[in-house]
């Protein structure tokens, strides 16, 4: 059986490696001293899908990504590791989006896909860490979805089954196809690059990029169907303008402080027995460090 | 995460040497695989560039699952299990993600399912993977045997072999015995030709590297009732057929990820590679090269990972108040490893760089027959070719052994604790100078380049090279070396004694050796000042060896040999 994959990833700073310039005066991201990375839980998306591309031969798994016109870059990042094509949403009225405003251009452009079987992305984003993107697009194209998925275990006669990895234990579970899978940490990490897609990839571009090219690669293009990257725009996959970009964003953000964990307090609870560890550990669920 | 490609920017000179244009165009027939398959590239710019992108998702590799894996596959090591070797977890694990990363059949052509890589980026590779884990490079190294497939079988073997080796077999050559190491011509290893025209092999091999590999080079004695290396064969076998099992593995010193095998055939069903006779006179030779140039590389490799250790240790560990680095004594056994290092590495890519180019017109004439100038050209680096590979191999293995030698003394005590990479290290250096031919047999292959003169040539061919003005110095002083040089060739050939020639042999091949390393690292400083420091370091040495080696030969009557003669 072959399947339609759509698998939504995203561009973000590497919060991983956040040095002294991470943050701006003013308190913002300052996104020119962070690099752009692949957003970690979407590579592990992207293994699953191409997990399910292997089983089902004839499979295509097309990437999904809203930002910057530079997100390209982690579309042919994910074709070296053996994603077919990919989508960039990109136009200034989806800029300041929140996470309603994305879901529901994401949205969208999935219903402009059309016909997919299944949606497969990272469980959150590590700039924003809401989680909340890949369950507002299930709710939104109205079809189930499984969030912090560790495993797609099986797929077939228009069912999934997933292990998900879970607080206290795992549980599996089984959705009706088409559905919303969000894959945690925890799930196998992304195969590498692959040496013969690299070469073959490389020169994949979207319309912004060719703009820029040389007549050489240009041609390139034209001869080679598959290295071009799509564009999509928002009238282009018809959003209502209310509901994207800063309009259609309820969350406001109100302010921004640096915060810098200081101790007010501290208490020191001496000795290696019983009763001293019972104190310790009163102390703590009193203060609500744990409990 | 540390990519070992990147953090690394030697080696991005070294794979920007100008003759890299000449050798990716003719690899790439002019570029005219760009027609057929959509990964070819279109011109040189485009070739770099995916040699490049290639090398940082092998440096990304290194850098992340092979390094990270070392110290437990080190430790844990492969296992026989029922006559089948399993490797350990961590070997398991790299060898995966190398098949996934697609680097598995990186020299072959794209017809076969390989990248077409020329040998020199391919080289860089394994220089890369040998400083993540040096025994780790010996399984994905073995993929040079396909090479010999490539070089030697016909058609339809290739066709049935080589795209299975891309796609992540793995491959290893049996060639020695426990009465045939060195000596290869005592192999006994029994071949019967059955009606069918198959063969059945029966015997035992020793010391097989990779001993259960999916692929098998066999040589066996085809030649019933002979004797020499004329009666002697080469063969595939493919375990999907059986018939081989391991009788054990070794325990080894070091690079204990990489199991060595002894093998039991017992009518294991091969096919015939090339000619019969040919297995060891031709085949072996040509395989043999291969593998030397791959051990140099794994030396180097090695030698950048013991360098890398004991320079972040000298910054790090303070004595008397302050980082030992800062002492002479340390500082000065530092810059000179990264001499030798650099040094090595710099013959290394020199020699892989006229590896390329015979071994390249060698293919095109398989397609159409050379023109004149293209055949004297593929004689002449093929001849240098020759002549360079025992040279690297043998310093280079040498140099590998002495820096992590060096890596440990810098570490001090804490050096030999098993806590260190360094200790790993130094055990897993000790093979370079001993597998695929001893330094002493690497000497053996070397000095006819001294009496033919191919050495000298080269010298005089780096001599007339352009260089800068503040370089001219250390030129001017290998001038006075190459007369050293000369001197010494003269008075051992002109003494007609085998035992004395012999003894000197190694003498004047290391003196060649570290004129002809001086040369390439004034080279290399003339296009990258950051080789500048290696190269005065290294002219400083190689002044003071070939010195020392002057005034012994000078010194020295063949009479004197007697002193060291064996009672």
């Amino acid at each position: 059986m072959s399947l339609n994959i759509v698998v939504l990833a995203k561009q973000v700073p590497d919060t991983r490696n956040v040095g002294k310039d991470a943050m701006k005066e003013d308190g913002t991201i300052n996104r020119a001293a962070l690099p752009a990375i692949f957003n970690p839980e979407d590579l592990n998306a992207l293994e699953q899908a191409l997990r399910l591309k292997d089983a089902n031969p004839g499979s295509t798994v097309t990437m999904l990504t809203m930002g910057l016109p530079r997100a390209a870059e982690i579309i042919r990042e994910a074709m070296y590791r053996g994603a077919d094509s990919g989508i960039v949403l990109t136009d200034r009225a989806l800029g300041g989006a929140d996470t309603l405003a994305t879901s529901y251009s994401l949205a969208q452009a999935a219903k402009k896909i059309g016909n997919f079987d299944i949606i497969l992305g990272g469980r959150q984003a590590i700039d924003g860490d809401t989680a909340q993107v890949g369950p507002q697009i299930a709710e939104k194209l109205g079809i189930p979805q499984v969030t912090y998925a560790e495993e797609i275990l099986e797929l077939k006669d228009g069912y999934v089954v997933v292990k998900r990895r879970l607080e206290n234990g795992v549980e599996t579970v089984k959705a009706p196809l088409p559905c919303v899978v969000t894959v945690n940490g925890s799930a196998a990490e992304c195969r590498p690059r692959n040496a013969m897609r690299l070469q073959k990839y490389k020169y994949a571009a979207s319309p912004s990029e060719q703009a820029t090219l040389s007549d050489t690669r240009k041609e390139l293009l034209t001869k080679r169907p598959f290295l071009n990257i799509s564009e999509w725009n928002a009238a282009f996959v018809e959003a209502d303008p209310q509901q994207i970009g800063l309009a259609g964003s309820p969350t406001k953000v109100k302010s921004i402080e640096n915060v810098v964990f200081t101790a007010k307090e501290n208490l020191t609870i001496d000795g290696d027995n019983d009763d001293q560890i019972d104190n310790l550990m009163k102390e703590l669920i009193a203060n609500h460090t744990i409990g | 995460m540390s990519n070992f490609y990147t953090d690394n920017p030697d080696l991005k000179h070294h794979l920007g040497h100008p003759l890299m244009e000449k050798i990716s165009a003719l690899k790439e027939r002019n570029y005219t695989d760009a027609d057929k398959y959509d990964y070819a590239p279109v011109d040189f710019d485009d070739a770099m560039d995916s040699y490049e992108k290639v090398l940082e998702i092998v440096g990304e590799l290194c850098g992340s699952t092979i390094s990270d894996n070392a110290e437990s596959v080190d430790h844990d090591g492969p296992r026989v299990v029922g006559g089948r070797v399993q490797y350990a977890a961590g070997t398991q694990q790299n060898l995966e993600a190398c098949r996934k990363a697609g680097l598995m059949g990186m020299a072959m052509p794209r017809r076969l399912g390989g990248l077409n890589f020329p040998i020199t980026p391919y080289i860089m590779a394994a220089d890369i993977v040998s400083r993540a884990d040096a025994g780790f490079e010996n399984l994905w190294g073995l993929q040079d045997c396909a090479e010999t497939i490539y070089e030697f079988a016909n058609d339809d073997q290739r066709e049935r072999f080589i795209p299975r080796v891309c796609n992540g077999e793995t491959m290893s050559m049996d060639l020695t015995e426990p009465d045939a190491g060195s000596d290869l011509q005592s192999v006994m290893l029994k071949a019967t030709e059955q009606p069918d025209g198959t063969w059945r092999l029966n015997g035992v091999k020793r010391f097989i590297t990779n001993g259960d590999s999916d692929i098998h080079l066999v040589l066996a004695r085809s030649e019933d009732g002979t004797k020499d290396g004329r009666g002697l064969s080469m063969f595939i076998y493919d375990k999907r057929d059986g018939g081989v099992t391991v009788r054990r593995i070794e325990n080894k010193m070091g690079i204990k990820g990489s199991p060595t095998c002894e093998l039991v055939f017992k009518n294991a069903k091969a096919e015939l590679c090339g000619s019969r006779r040919l297995g060891l006179i031709k085949y072996v030779m040509a395989l043999m090269n291969g593998a030397r140039l791959g051990i140099a590389a794994q030396s180097v490799g090695i030698s950048e990972r013991a360098y890398r250790e004991a320079l972040a240790y000298a910054h790090d560990r303070r004595q008397f108040g302050k980082a030992i680095i800062e002492m002479p004594a340390v500082y000065e056994m530092l810059a000179v490893m990264k001499a030798k290092l650099d040094a090595s590495r710099t013959l290394l890519y020199e020699t892989a760089r006229f590896v390329d180019i015979y071994k390249i017109y060698e293919d095109i004439a398989r397609e159409r027959s050379l023109t004149p100038d293209e055949r004297a050209e593929m004689k002449h680096y093929s001849k240098l070719a020759d002549a360079l590979t025992p040279l690297v191999k043998g310093m280079g293995s040498e140099y590998c052994n002495q820096n992590a030698y060096d890596s440990i003394q810098i570490h001090g005590g804490s050096g030999f604790m098993k806590d260190y990479a360094c200790e790993r290290v130094y055990r897993d250096a000790r093979i370079t100078s001993i597998y695929e031919g001893t330094t002493q047999l690497q000497v053996v292959a070397a000095i006819r380049h001294v009496t033919t003169g191919t050495y000298i040539n080269l010298m005089r061919h780096y001599k007339a090279q352009p260089c800068k003005n503040e370089l001219k110095p250390m030129r001017d002083m290998l001038t006075s070396l190459v007369g050293l040089y000369e001197e010494a060739v003269t008075t051992v050939t002109s003494i007609k004694d085998a035992a004395y020639n012999d003894f000197m042999a190694r003498r004047l091949v290391e003196m060649a050796g570290c004129i002809i390393m001086s040369y390439l690292l004034i080279e290399d400083a003339n296009r990258n000042d950051k080789f500048t420091k290696s190269a005065e370091v290294y002219t400083k040495m190689a002044q003071a060896e070939v010195t020392k080696h002057s005034n012994f030969i000078r010194n020295f009557t063949p009479e004197q040999l007697a002193f060291y003669k064996p009672e």
